[in-house]
């Protein structure tokens, strides 16, 4: 191959790359138990039959972020959105290891587990930062939203002008409220969703499509 | 009730002339001495961020376990202490929100009663 066509080619993939917009990187946010996991499992599902991690109702299940690639997202309209989703650990001020005690866990399990815990809120705290495009903001809908970590985790989204949508999980739940939530974050879209009987997906779907493509 | 518990009120001026990992240093070293900080204005989102995130690092089993924090709207500042920070430190109250900070297995107490740390200072 002459040097003519070697540069040529290195130059056009270096501009391939360059100019290829890629992919939004949507990440799901929120605290610990919000059901994050429970919602990436449920997209990854619905479009790619994969699954992204394991749930369990022990805080702090998820302790690194997790990315799935490439998700194509459409309607009956035609439009369609290609993420990834990247499922982050729960966001938190506060670790104490003596709660996962609480729910069983050996101590040094629990131990560990908090450990865990501390890098993965750092981590989340860091994609935030540095790699993510859009939010899912999750929040268990059976919760009070007025929390010191809700506020801030918003506050700090909203200083990176990413485009947010609010879940309000766990509406199959009789005490759950959608509309504290809207008073709470009136700024943003809230879709009521309960990721684990994949109730009112549709409208969440739409909503990404509006907001990430 | 808080008894033996410190307070350190950092004022707005103070505030304005820290950078921002001078400013999470003062509140984690502070915070994890059994301290309380109270910020006359509240930390940016950037700040916040960092916050955390330094939290997370300082974490020990049976040591330090992170941090609390609750923000107070100016008004309420002002109405319950009688212009807290005005009287402490001679100037209005700042419109930014007033920022407590605490240790996590301190903070329950003070959360239960909203006016507690402004009587608490205003009545010294
Ligand atoms: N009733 C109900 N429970 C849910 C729903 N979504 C999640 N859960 C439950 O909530 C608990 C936490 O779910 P996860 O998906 O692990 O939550 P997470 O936000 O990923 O939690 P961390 O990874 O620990 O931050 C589990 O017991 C789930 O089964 C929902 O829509 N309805
Ligand atoms: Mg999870």
């Amino acid at each position: 191959m002459n040097f003519f066509i070697r540069t040529r080619k290195r130059l056009s993939k270096f501009l391939n790359a360059f100019f290829k917009k890629r992919q939004s990187r949507i990440g799901i946010y929120g605290p610990p138990n919000a059901g994050k996991t429970t919602l990436s499992n449920r997209i990854v599902r619905d479009w790619t039959g994969d699954a992204l991690g394991p749930v369990s109702e022990i805080p702090h299940e998820t302790r690194r972020a997790r990315r799935k690639e490439g998700i194509t997202i459409s309607n009956q309209n035609g439009n369609t959105v290609t993420i990834d989703i990247v499922d982050t650990p729960g966001v938190t001020t506060k670790i104490d290891y003596q709660e996962f005690i609480e729910y069983g866990m050996e101590k040094d399990d629990a131990i560990k587990r908090a450990r865990e815990a501390t890098e993965g809120v750092a981590e989340a705290m860091h994609w935030l930062r540095e790699d993510i495009d859009g939010v899912i903001y999750m929040l268990d809908a059976t919760l009070d939203p007025f929390t010191q970590v809700n506020i801030m985790l918003v506050g700090i989204i909203e200083s990176r002008d990413l485009p947010v949508i609010i879940v309000a999980n766990k509406i199959d739940l009789p005490d759950a409220s959608a509309s504290a939530i809207r008073k709470a974050f009136p700024q943003h879209p809230v879709i009521p969703v309960s990721g684990l009987e994949g109730n009112n997906m549709e409208e969440l779907y739409e909503k990404m499509l509006e907001y990430f493509g | 009730m808080i008894q033996g518990v410190q307070i350190d009120l950092i004022s707005a001026d103070r505030l304005e002339r820290m950078t921002k990992m001078e400013k999470i240093r003062l509140i984690i070293d502070d915070v994890m001495e059994g301290n309380i900080v109270v910020l006359e204005k509240g930390l940016t989102p950037d700040e916040q961020s960092g916050l955390i995130e330094l939290t997370m690092q300082k974490i020990t089993p049976d040591g330090f376990s992170g941090i609390e924090m609750e923000t107070y709207a100016a008004k309420d500042a002002s109405s319950s202490g009688g212009g807290l920070f005005g009287k402490l430190f001679g100037k209005k109250v700042s419109a930014t929100r007033m920022t407590v900070i605490g240790p996590a297995n301190q903070m329950k107490t003070i959360k239960k009663d909203k006016d507690l740390i402004s009587a608490w200072v205003s009545s010294r």
